[in-house]
């Protein structure tokens, strides 16, 4: 698994990359009240913004973390945007793509680096 | 504003039960605590939260009549208010619009005003140049708690069991484990409930009698923001402003009979021009059909696609399980029940013209 500094988490999966955020990220949100999710099929770029996430308090975005193809979201999320708030690594993922360039992994933070970088 | 942000006297006590603390209109305050925005909203609507609400302004108006002074201010009749009543009301300026809005209190000897924070500094200036012969006195040595809920009365109350014959908008001075407290039965949550004014010193002590109540937990500020919401209550700097008008505002409830029919307040030309012939536009409730919560700025459309508005406040409103916002709308389209579009992030998202408020309030009358 890796971390963006956006607080995204990254797992490879075959050859796709399943994209949701850290417990962190989630637990600095607050309570979450609606995802608005990309279209399958939709071609994005890397830090283009392409997730919304709304909570109690306010609206953030999801970056894209790689160049690619969306091919799967999670519609669990519409009817129950709280799941986000419950699992935020595990059933609230957000979206799986698959990437046109691997590359941006290399710079991405795994476990440890994450860690220090949330203090 | 540059200066660091004030505390208020129950800054401690935030920082001990975890409040997330924040600057708001220069005070650090609580937005939320542990238990998070949606359970604090929960709490309150279900049994009793406790709010700080020192960086409000208490004023202290000595002299003669001070109601019939106020009037000159304000399109209220205070002038007949009555010792131990308390009105809503608002300070209008030339053009009709609202300066802030306000919590009047007769206190007998005295009258005891509550302004909004980041109006102090205007409010307080502004009374003292037009209340010819009156004291104005801004206090700064009592800490403002609210303690809102349907399990309020007993929250207070079975501290100070006077409070509990209190009705809705009535206000006493009470004693709280031997500290003398102005206590008031009202509040802007939509929930029965009372605002105490507590000597600042003991402030802590009295909120941690409040909060040993099994019914009774602190909430913030995000809480406070989406019950007013949901109550229908407008907040000053959002839904109402300078440009607004009362009956733009649909607060002509709050304008009394005798000042509708003989103005003599600031703006009086504008606003009985909109009392007998109606204002352009109407502050409404829209209620969005999916889940995607409308903010601030969100612009509202008619059917066709032309503008008719703007959202003054949105968001999730925990105890409605959905989106809820107020707005102003053209009034040829603030009939309840009409269909309206609005543009969040460039998509068209269906919405709902509905009367306010979204959840009944709750006063004990």
């Amino acid at each position: 698994m890796k971390y963006t500094e956006e607080h995204e988490w990254l797992l490879p999966e075959d050859d796709l990359i399943v994209v949701g955020i850290t417990a962190y990220a989630a637990e600095q949100l607050g309570d979450v009240v609606f995802v608005e999710l990309p279209e399958v099929g939709t071609e994005v770029t890397k830090d283009e913004e392409i997730v919304v996430i709304e909570s109690v308090k306010a609206a953030s975005d999801i970056l894209a973390p790689l160049d690619g193809e969306i091919v799967e979201v999670n519609e669990a999320l519409a009817d129950n945007p709280g799941l986000v708030n419950e699992d935020p690594t595990g059933d609230a993922w957000f979206f799986k793509m698959r990437p046109s360039d691997l590359s941006p992994m290399d710079d991405y933070m795994d476990e440890a680096a994450y860690k220090d970088f949330i203090g | 504003m540059t200066d660091t942000p004030k505390r208020t006297p129950l800054y401690d006590l935030h920082v001990e039960l975890g409040g997330k603390m924040v600057d708001f209109a220069g005070w650090e305050m609580p937005v939320q605590y542990p238990m998070g925005i949606m359970g604090e909203h929960k709490q309150c609507r279900e049994k009793a939260a406790l709010f700080d609400v020192s960086h409000m302004g208490q004023v202290i108006l000595r002299g003669n009549d001070i109601g019939a002074k106020l009037e000159k201010l304000c399109p209220q009749v205070f002038s007949t208010l009555p010792e131990g009543k308390a009105r809503y009301g608002f300070f209008t300026n030339a053009q009709g619009g609202i300066m802030d809005d306000l919590i009047v209190s007769n206190a007998g000897e005295y009258f005891f005003v509550v302004v909004n924070a980041a109006l102090r500094h205007q409010d307080i200036p502004h009374m003292a140049a037009h209340l010819d012969g009156v004291e104005v006195t801004e206090i700064f040595d009592r800490a403002l708690v609210a303690v809102q809920g349907p399990s309020a009365e007993d929250v207070v109350g079975r501290l100070c069991p006077a409070a509990r014959d209190l009705k809705f908008m009535e206000t006493m001075l009470g004693e709280i484990d031997g500290v003398d407290c102005r206590i008031s039965r009202l509040g802007y949550t939509g929930e029965d409930g009372y605002e105490i004014s507590i000597p600042e010193g003991e402030a802590i002590r009295i909120s941690r009698l409040f909060l040993a109540h099994e019914d009774c937990e602190p909430a913030g500020l995000g809480a406070r923001d989406s019950l007013r919401l949901e109550a229908g209550l407008c907040l000053y700097g959002n839904d109402i402003d300078n440009g607004t008008s009362p009956i733009e505002a649909s607060l002509l409830w709050a304008i009394q009979k005798r000042r509708r029919e003989e103005g003599g307040f600031p703006g009086a030309e504008r606003i009985l021009k909109e009392i007998s012939k109606g204002a352009s536009r109407k502050l409404v409730g829209i209620k969005p059909e999916g889940r995607a919560p409308a903010r601030q700025h969100v612009e509202i459309q008619n059917l066709d696609g032309d503008t008719i508005g703007e959202i003054t406040s949105g968001g999730f409103g925990p105890t409605v399980g959905a989106p809820v916002a107020m707005g102003y709308v053209a009034s040829a389209h603030a009939a309840p029940g009409g269909k309206v579009n609005l543009i969040i992030r460039g998509k068209v998202q269906p919405a709902e013209i509905v009367a306010l408020p979204f959840v009944a309030q709750n006063y004990k009358r």
